[in-house]
Parts: C-alpha cells; sequence; structure tokens
C-alpha cells in the first residue's frame, strides 16, 4: 500500500515523549506516598516507593533471569522433528 | 425435577446433535445452548440434589451449592462467548467437540460423587482432545495425543483413589478429601495434573498453541479451572498447595518472557495465574478461598478474551510469533483495543477484573504472615504484567511494523471479544454483584486508597522497566526456537531412552540370534560328521568287515556264556 496513513506513533520523537511521560506518571505515584499512608500487612511494605522499586527490581531481574535461560534451554524451531 | 435436569447434559446433547442439524442452525444452535443451560442455573439453587441409582450406587447427578453455582455460571457464560467467536467454525467437528467438552466440564462441576465425577472428567478429557485435533495438522495431532495421554492418566488416578476411598470408607461422596485420608494422594495428583502444577504442566503449553484460532479459546476456560474447581473443593486449607501454587506462580514467567509464539505466551500466563488461586486453596481462609474462586472466575473471562485476540491475530495475519507480527493495530486496531482490555484485567489495573480478585489472595497470605510467599507472589504479579500485560499487545500490535496489512477481525469474532471485555471491566468496576455469588460470607473492600496506589505503583515501574530495557537494547529479541522445559524429558529424554532400549533389545535381540544360529550350525556339522556322506556313521562298511563284527559279537558271547 502506497498511500499509507501516518500514525502518531510512527514518530519516534512521539514515542520518546510518552517514555519521559510514563517516567514523569512513575514519579508522581511514588511522591503521592508522602500524601497517602498505605495500610500494609508488613512494615518494609509501607517504606516509601516500595511498590515501585519492587516492580522497577523485580522486571529487570525476571529478563536479565529469562536471558541466562535461554543459553540453557533455547533449542532450533525443528529440535521436536515435528515442524 | 425440570429445575435440577443437570444444565451439562443441555450442551452435550447439543453437541452430539449439532453435526446432524444444517449448517445454516448450526451457529445459532451453538448459542442458543448455553443460554437455555444458563437459565437452568439461574432457576436451581444452594442445596439441590438429583439423585439417580446406576452400577448399584446411588449417584448424585446434581449437587448444587455456592461453590458449583459460581464455577456453572461462568463455564456457560465462557460457552456462550466461545459459540460467537467460533461462528464461522460450524463445518469441522471442532464446535461439536468443543460443546460436549464444555458441557461434561459443567456436569463435572455439578457431580455430587467421585464416580459422577470421573465419568465426566474423562468424557471432557477425550471431547477436548478431539479439540486440539481440530486444527487437522501433524503437530496438532502430536501434541493432542501427549495432551489426551496426560488427562487420561488423571483420570486414572482419580478413579484409583476414588476406588481406595470407597474400599476404606464405603462412601464415594465427594466433599473435603484432605492428604491424609484414604485415596487422598493419589486424588490430589488427578486434580495436581489438572491444574498443571509445575512439573505436571508441559501438556498445557504443549496443546493450547498448537489448536485452531477458535479452538484454544475453549480450551483455555475449562479443563484448568475444573481442576481448581475440584481442588477447591477437596483440599482447601492444606498447607502444601501454598508451596506449590507460590512455585507456580514464578517459574513459568521466565519462560513466557522468551517464548516466540504469543499463544504459548498466554499458555505459561494461564500457569502464572492458576498458581495465585492453588495458593488462596492452600491458605484456605474464607477470604483466601473466595478470591481462589473470584480470581478463576475472572481469569477465564479475561483469558477467553486474550486468546480470542491472538486466535483474531493468527486468523488475519498467519501467524502469532512475536518475530513476525508488530505493527497490527494500523489493520486491527478493535481487537488491538479488546487485547489491551485483556491484558489490563490480567495485569489487575484498577477499574479491571483481576484488580478486584486477585488482591484478595495476596491480602490473606499477608494476614497469615507468608511473607516471602507474598514477596514471590508480587514479583509475580509484576512479571505478569511484564509478560502478558506488555509482551502480548506490544509485539502483536506495535513494536517494528512488520508490513503486515490485514483486514480487521471478523464481526462475529469482534462481538464475542467485545463482550469479554465488557465482563472484565464491568467486574473490575461493579466488583459486587461477583462477590455476591461466591462460596463464603466475606466482606472485603478493594478500592482503598492504598490498595490502589501500591497496585499504580507496582505496574508503571514494571512498564517503565520494559520500556528502559526495550530502549537500551538489553531485552532479548524475540527468536524462532523451541525452549525446553519439563515435557523434554518424555518427548526427548524417554523417546530417546525408548529408542536406545529399543536398539539394546534389538541388539541382544541379533546376538541371541547370531548364538542360536552358531549352536544350530555346529550341531549341523556335528551330525554332518558322523552322519553325512562322507561321515563316520553313515559309510557303507564291507561285507568283509561286517562278517569280521558278526565273528568278534558271537566269539564275546561265547566267552561270556562259558566264563
Amino acid at each position: 500500500m502506497t498511500d499509507e496513513r501516518n500514525y502518531w506513533l510512527d514518530k519516534p520523537e512521539n514515542v520518546s515523549t510518552l517514555y519521559r511521560g510514563l517516567w514523569a506518571l512513575g514519579a508522581v505515584l511514588v511522591l503521592l506516598d508522602l500524601a497517602v499512608h498505605r495500610h500494609e500487612e508488613s512494615a518494609f511494605a509501607e517504606l516509601f516507593g516500595f511498590f515501585g522499586l519492587y516492580g522497577f527490581v523485580a522486571c529487570v531481574a525476571l529478563v536479565l533471569t529469562a536471558k541466562l535461560l535461554r543459553r540453557g534451554v533455547m533449542r532450533p524451531e525443528d529440535y521436536y522433528g515435528d515442524r | 425435577m425440570i429445575a435440577e435436569f443437570p444444565a451439562g447434559f443441555v450442551l452435550i446433547g447439543a453437541g452430539l446433535a449439532a453435526p446432524l442439524v444444517p449448517r445454516a442452525l448450526r451457529g445459532a444452535l451453538a448459542i442458543a445452548a448455553p443460554l437455555v443451560a444458563f437459565a437452568l442455573l439461574l432457576s436451581i439453587d444452594s442445596g439441590d440434589r438429583l439423585e439417580v441409582e446406576a452400577f448399584g450406587f446411588v449417584l448424585q447427578l446434581v449437587r448444587a451449592d455456592r461453590l458449583s453455582l459460581a464455577f456453572g455460571y461462568v463455564f456457560v457464560i465462557a460457552t456462550v462467548l466461545y459459540a460467537i467467536f467460533a461462528w464461522e467454525a460450524r463445518d469441522g467437528f471442532e464446535q461439536p467437540a468443543a460443546l460436549v467438552y464444555a458441557g461434561s466440564a459443567l456436569c463435572a462441576v455439578f457431580a455430587g460423587d467421585l464416580l459422577t465425577l470421573f465419568v465426566f472428567w474423562e468424557i471432557s478429557a477425550v471431547a477436548s482432545a478431539l479439540v486440539v485435533w481440530a486444527r487437522g495438522t501433524k503437530r496438532a495431532f502430536g501434541a493432542g495425543m501427549r495432551y489426551m495421554v496426560v488427562q487420561l492418566v488423571s483420570g486414572m488416578l482419580l478413579a484409583a483413589g476414588a476406588a481406595i476411598r470407597y474400599a476404606e470408607t464405603g462412601s464415594l461422596a465427594f466433599e473435603f478429601v484432605g492428604l491424609g485420608t484414604p485415596g487422598g494422594a493419589l486424588i490430589l495428583a488427578a486434580f495436581g495434573i489438572k491444574c498443571a502444577f509445575p512439573l505436571l504442566h508441559n501438556w498445557l503449553q504443549d496443546a493450547y498453541p498448537e489448536s485452531t484460532p477458535t479452538g484454544t479459546v475453549a480450551l483455555s476456560a475449562f479443563t484448568t479451572k475444573l481442576g481448581i474447581y475440584a481442588l477447591a473443593r477437596g483440599f482447601a486449607g492444606t498447607e502444601v498447595l501454598i508451596w506449590i501454587g507460590t512455585a507456580m506462580t514464578a517459574f513459568p514467567i521466565f519462560y513466557a518472557v522468551i517464548e516466540n509464539d504469543l499463544r504459548r505466551v498466554l499458555a505459561y500466563s494461564v500457569n502464572n495465574q492458576l498458581g495465585f488461586m492453588v495458593v488462596g486453596i492452600g491458605l484456605g481462609t474464607d477470604l483466601a478461598l473466595n478470591g481462589a474462586v473470584a480470581h478463576a472466575f475472572a481469569d477465564i473471562l479475561f483469558k477467553l478474551l486474550l486468546f480470542m485476540s491472538m486466535g483474531a491475530v493468527l486468523l488475519r495475519a498467519g501467524t502469532v510469533n512475536g518475530t513476525d507480527l508488530g505493527g497490527l493495530y494500523k489493520s486491527m486496531p478493535w481487537t488491538a483495543g479488546f487485547c489491551m482490555v485483556g491484558a489490563a484485567s490480567i495485569s489487575a489495573f484498577p477499574l479491571f477484573s483481576a484488580f478486584v480478585t486477585k488482591s484478595m489472595i495476596m491480602v490473606s497470605a499477608a494476614e497469615q504472615g507468608y511473607m516471602w510467599e507474598w514477596l514471590v507472589l508480587l514479583f509475580a504479579s509484576a512479571g505478569v504484567f511484564h509478560h502478558a500485560g506488555i509482551k502480548i499487545p506490544f509485539f502483536a500490535f506495535f513494536a517494528h511494523d512488520s508490513g503486515i496489512r490485514c483486514k480487521e477481525a471478523p464481526p462475529h469474532m469482534l462481538i464475542a471479544m467485545g463482550l469479554a471485555a465488557a465482563l472484565c471491566i464491568g467486574i473490575g468496576v461493579f466488583p459486587d454483584p461477583l462477590y455476591s455469588i461466591l462460596p463464603r460470607p466475606v466482606e472485603y473492600l478493594p478500592y482503598t486508597a492504598s490498595h490502589v496506589l501500591s497496585q499504580l505503583q507496582l505496574l508503571v515501574f514494571s512498564a517503565l522497566a520494559f520500556s528502559w530495557l526495550m530502549r537500551t537494547g538489553i531485552y532479548p529479541p524475540e527468536m524462532r526456537s523451541v525452549n525446553l522445559d519439563f515435557d523434554w524429558t518424555y518427548r526427548h529424554l524417554g523417546v530417546r531412552l525408548g529408542a536406545g532400549a529399543a536398539e539394546a533389545i534389538a541388539a541382544l535381540n541379533a546376538a541371541a540370534a547370531a548364538a542360536l544360529a552358531g549352536a544350530a550350525q555346529a550341531a549341523g556339522a556335528l551330525a554332518r560328521r558322523h552322519h553325512g556322506a562322507e561321515g563316520l556313521l553313515a559309510r557303507t562298511w564291507t561285507t568283509g568287515g561286517m562278517a569280521l563284527w558278526v565273528a568278534i559279537l558271537l566269539a564275546a558271547y561265547l566267552i561270556v556264556y562259558y566264563a
């Protein structure tokens, strides 16, 4: 198709705007910890920004571990000989 | 009597009749049958029973209580949504098989005794294997065969456990079982296979992605949730389930991150979500058990929606491999939107379904002092957003533009996805109707400032981690590959061992044959030496020689006689 529409997300600078907006949203949510006293079952979960930090670290750890896992378990697509 | 008629029979009957009905009416029949079943369910109350006598037993075909009714409602809703989504799949045997499958799962949920449960357990296993085979490919056949073997093993374990139970207690009633009672361990193993416990899970990732675009939708709804239902009835409060469930939430997500087939990614996330329910059942408190049932209810709907969106992509784009997709939001904006509703629901965003269901399990785990387990569940909650909430819509609909330009999903699929999406949001925004049908009486308020804020922090920073890893290039690219999981033991090691054993047997066989042949040859040679043409015993003797031998014998005779 030659008469392709231009989409907002096609422009890299718009994606960057989105990315920066997400960081801003994250900052606001963490700062809200100062205004809202969260009630949790354990004291450590009530620490400032606990859930934000945990979520970020958890996901980075998840991806890095999965990358390592690939070294052990990745095989060619026809490994089981049925493709 | 009419009221207690087993609603599952309506679906099984419709499935069996479907091939005989004119093609034009088949789709309507598939939609009407679950609606009739739903009406039947609405007319029965907790406490209703239907008993029949068969095989010398009193069998309880219907035992309605709040637990079975909650699963019953969501099973018929799932069947309606499947029937709309699979409107065009009227020609093959998939749709009839799916109706029989749904109906038998529904009957199993209402079974009041272990024998009835076993019968419908097995019918649903066979019917669902037919749904897998409906794809018609060699891979689907193999996966369906492995799937059926695993499901039938589950049935055998259930039958063995029930038999031991009957011999020891004289009762077949399906109530609380527990690990310490006769046959309890066998029955737990049977349920564990259906719930895809760790190491018993691979049938799920194996079979679901090999089915048709519509068939996987049906498969995702019933088998594993039947397992969860049975576990909730038989093993609530069994502590070991807390650890089994915690492991289930965590380990599949590593595989989900590196898997290329997006329907297989979803299959891993089925595993992860089941883990939360298993934890809830293991905790066994009123809140946790309600959480497990509510989460099963919500999960059926958002998993249906996610598999529908990937089914629509497979239908239109011809593939669901992350490596081949990207940029599809331009061609399939509605499907992309519905997929993101499913993604937000499974990720437990506020105003979406899992936010009001999964949190009951999390809160209960923390309240009971299972802090390490709670931390793992929190890790898995971030992880599910990462691999199902972001990865699925991102690689299918956004990422780099693959250049694929296709048609939007057909209207009937969009209607089914729209209804499922509406239910996911409806439960998230108005949780009270769902709470009112849960088995235990409990007060729970999901929308507190604490809960909303902590969940949003968790999710937004998970999204930031994903974006950061993407933009820095650390995120592992999608790759065409097979990732070895526990099924390697029976798909490769077992096959190798089998082949090795066969080779060893063949070698032994050859050696034995050679030895036998050698012995036979030696015996032959011996015989030839003595009896052959030139053999000692075959020579023609001379007359003189004969006379001499006769003379010697006579002489010997005379000597012996006179001696």
